[in-house]
């Protein structure tokens, strides 16, 4: 423990510096979701570099969700009565014309139960759509002020690693099929990683922002990559490169044609965290999903 | 899904390949009775919504030697829509457009099209006289569910049904959880005494508000009811119908029987503005099957509230509680399913089941089943509404037809909210 956090030290230090301009120190904070009473915590993540696969990735500073969003704060995002729930469709409470096609949008109504019997409150989020995810992020963004998204797969795998050779013992850390009785938990429970991120391994797998795809513009469906494992996987699927593809299955119990672009009815594994660039990355500047019904 | 590719150029290829070279072998699938190429399935589907469309699909990747043939639908912007979101399948899904059908009563074009397997997907009020229809032009038929939405509307099921069975003519039922492994198992567990005597039995369909569409200057009233069809008792049934009548399927299918008689309530709570027409938002009923069992059913459609989609059934041994993802049996002989992640799709594995029991020539026949467990919720209905006990007799001999005789595009009338202890 004492080595790494040294380690951590370290990193902080380097990650301050390169914050430079910042007004707010490079610390955790915590912050109310717009419109509820919900707060929601973000911890700082050191630049530095993430080795895997042979390949030596920069992976500059930026915050990342303590906790996996949790049905609390995602309630809060479909409760906004200013935001339509697709393009061109007039906002209850907005009044005016209908938003231009950039707008944010909010969930559909979900079919039957979104929550699958699993309840809400601070459980994770489960089964919404990496279009879901996203506009949640661009949503969560416009609300604060601040730039909030999914982490790219190598900010996600380099944040679960913190800075360790190998995470502890892992029932101590993670949901698995071995201790989770079946059901995602409600966040936190378990213990943090060594940068005091909770649940990055299991619990619910999450999405990420999937950059390697960017160069179809986001407009296709699947696939798009979730990471950590979830509570329905063995130990050994639970590893911060745990790496699953969604697909079309993830909805194969979505009878109406175009499926929806919010709810899946078939990935009940499946939920996110936000993280906030320091300094955002030219590339991701303005990205985001391009999905609507008529994407396949 | 993986079956989509079985109709690309390659697989033809292959496909010519091997029936060229080892016909000998029994490399084709088709039954020998028949000919080669004689049990095509070509659909005519019937109402070409998102359900539709979807079970359009779910029939081209459930067997091979599928094509759709003919596409009728109440309005024209549907038809233009469909046409784009099959275009994916290509040659089997592509109808010429002179098979292609608008209006009210494009259903009967469809049907003297030469599909041999129609998909009925409108609003459930058309479904009588599309079910009569379909069968007496002599058609395999899949129907959506419900199949009614009052007593005479049964009663015209029920002898649609008896006259496809005459005709030997397969009829499925879009009752899907009677397809789906992890509902076959329990049941079978449950049938096999794992929870010992039925004593209760509990069903649920609790969520929030659903769509509408907003209302269309250009919308005759009876327009405007169609598109939000969902709202009106005459097109849905209420959502004790429309929706509902999955668990009570599933718990009727359980037990084994239909509740013989109901008493309920219900209201109008919380959705109140008349855009969503007249129907409840939450009921619940006390069922009473033969054998002197209960069943507690509660629906609501109210934002905000407390879900659950699910069925439970409590035994002198064991409980069993069932919904769409999990199932489990607790007791002396415990028991747990989740949906596996490499599962068919029930929607899909329905006409795959339907199919394959025409192509053997043993047609089945889910109609009995479904006009039963829809009439089991209009029951339930019919006593929220007048806070009267009524009985399967009394909701089976109904007069009340609340689909109109004649149809056309102009004004409609609302029906006023149902007030229980009100005279009729």
């Amino acid at each position: 423990m004492n080595a790494s956090g040294v380690l951590v030290g370290t990193l902080l230090g380097a990650a301050l510096a390169a914050a430079g301009a910042l007004d707010a120190a490079f610390a955790p904070y915590s912050e109310t979701v717009p419109g509820s009473a919900v707060k929601f915590e973000m911890v700082p993540i050191p630049a530095g570099t993430l080795e895997a696969g042979g390949q030596k990735v920069p992976v500059r500073a930026f915050w990342m969700g303590r906790y996996e969003v949790t049905w609390d704060e995602y309630d809060a995002y479909r409760a906004d009565t200013t935001v339509p729930v697709a393009v061109g469709v007039r906002s209850p409470d907005a009044g005016g014309p209908p938003r231009a096609a950039d707008a944010i949008t909010r969930p559909t109504p979900p079919y039957a139960d979104e929550y699958f019997g699993f309840g809400k409150g601070k459980r994770p989020v489960i089964a919404v759509t990496h279009h879901a995810a996203m506009e949640y992020g661009r949503w969560l963004s416009e609300k604060t002020g601040k730039v909030y998204r999914l982490a790219t797969e190598a900010e996600w795998e380099y944040a679960c690693r913190a800075g360790q050779a190998e995470p502890g013992p892992l029932g101590e850390q993670a949901w698995t099929a071995e201790n989770a009785e079946d059901a995602p938990q409600p966040v936190g429970k378990k213990k943090p990683n060594a940068w005091g991120l909770f649940d990055t391994l299991g619990n619910v797998a999450e999405w990420t922002l999937d950059r390697d795809r960017a160069a179809d513009g986001y407009t296709t469906r699947y696939p798009h990559p979730v990471r950590g494992g979830s509570y329905t996987e063995d130990a050994k699927a639970v590893t911060c490169s745990s790496r699953r593809l969604s697909e079309k299955a993830w909805s194969r119990r979505d009878p109406q044609l175009p499926q929806s672009i919010w709810w899946h009815t078939d990935a009940t594994f499946v939920g996110f965290r936000m993280v906030r660039p320091v300094e955002e990355d030219e590339n991701l500047k303005g990205l985001r999903s391009r999905v609507t019904r008529e994407s396949p | 899904m993986s079956d989509e590719s079985r109709d690309d150029g390659k697989s033809r290829r292959d496909f010519l390949k091997v029936s060229g070279a080892t016909l000998a072998a029994g490399a084709l699938r088709v039954p020998a009775v028949h000919a080669a190429g004689s049990d095509e399935i070509r659909i005519g589907l019937i109402g070409c919504g998102g359900r539709g469309t979807g079970a359009v699909t779910d029939a081209l990747k459930g067997a091979s030697g599928v094509r759709v043939v003919a596409l009728g639908d109440a309005f024209p912007d549907r038809i233009e829509q469909i046409q784009k979101r099959l275009l994916e399948f290509g040659d089997k899904a592509a109808v010429k457009k002179e098979n292609t059908f608008v209006g009210l009563d494009a259903f009967e074009k469809v049907i003297a099209s030469d599909a041999n397997y129609v998909i009925l997907a409108t609003p459930p009020g058309f479904r009588p006289q599309h079910l009569q229809a379909a069968v007496a032009a002599g058609k395999n038929v899949f129907t959506e569910k419900p199949v009614a939405v009052d007593g005479p509307g049964i009663r015209a099921v029920l002898a649609t049904h008896e006259e496809a069975k005459r005709k030997g003519l397969a009829v499925g039922a879009g009752t899907q959880r009677r397809h789906q492994k992890g509902y076959l198992e329990a049941v079978q567990r449950i049938r096999d005494g794992a929870i010992g005597e039925v004593t209760a039995a509990r069903a649920y369909w609790n969520q929030g508000s659903l769509w509408k569409k907003d209302r269309e200057a250009s919308w005759s009233d009876l327009e405007w009811q169609m598109r939000n069809w969902l709202y009106f008792t005459w097109l849905s049934g209420d959502h004790i119908v429309e929706q509902h009548v999955h668990n009570l399927d599933a718990v009727n299918w359980m037990m084994g029987a239909h509740p013989i008689k109901a008493t309920g309530m219900g209201g109008r709570q919380s959705r109140t503005d008349p855009a969503y027409g007249h129907i409840y938002d939450h009921f619940a009923i006390d069922y009473e099957y033969e054998s002197g069992v209960h069943m507690l059913s509660m629906c609501r459609q109210i934002d905000g509230c407390e879900k659950r989609v699910a069925e439970d059934l409590v035994g002198s041994k064991g409980r069993a509680e069932t919904s769409g993802e999990r199932w489990a049996i607790t007791g002396p002989q415990p028991w747990r399913r989740r949906e596996d992640e490499g599962e068919v799709s029930p929607y899909v594995q329905e006409h795959t089941d339907l199919i394959a029991s025409i192509r053997a020539g043993k047609p089945s026949s889910e109609l009995k089943n479904v006009a039963e467990s829809t009439l089991t919720a209009i029951m339930g209905r019919m006593s929220a509404y007048t806070g009267r006990l009524v009985t399967w007799e009394e909701a089976l001999g109904s007069p009340e037809n609340l689909v109109p005789e004649k149809l056309a595009w102009g004004p409609m009338a609302v029906p006023p909210v149902a007030r229980p202890g009100t005279p009729a």
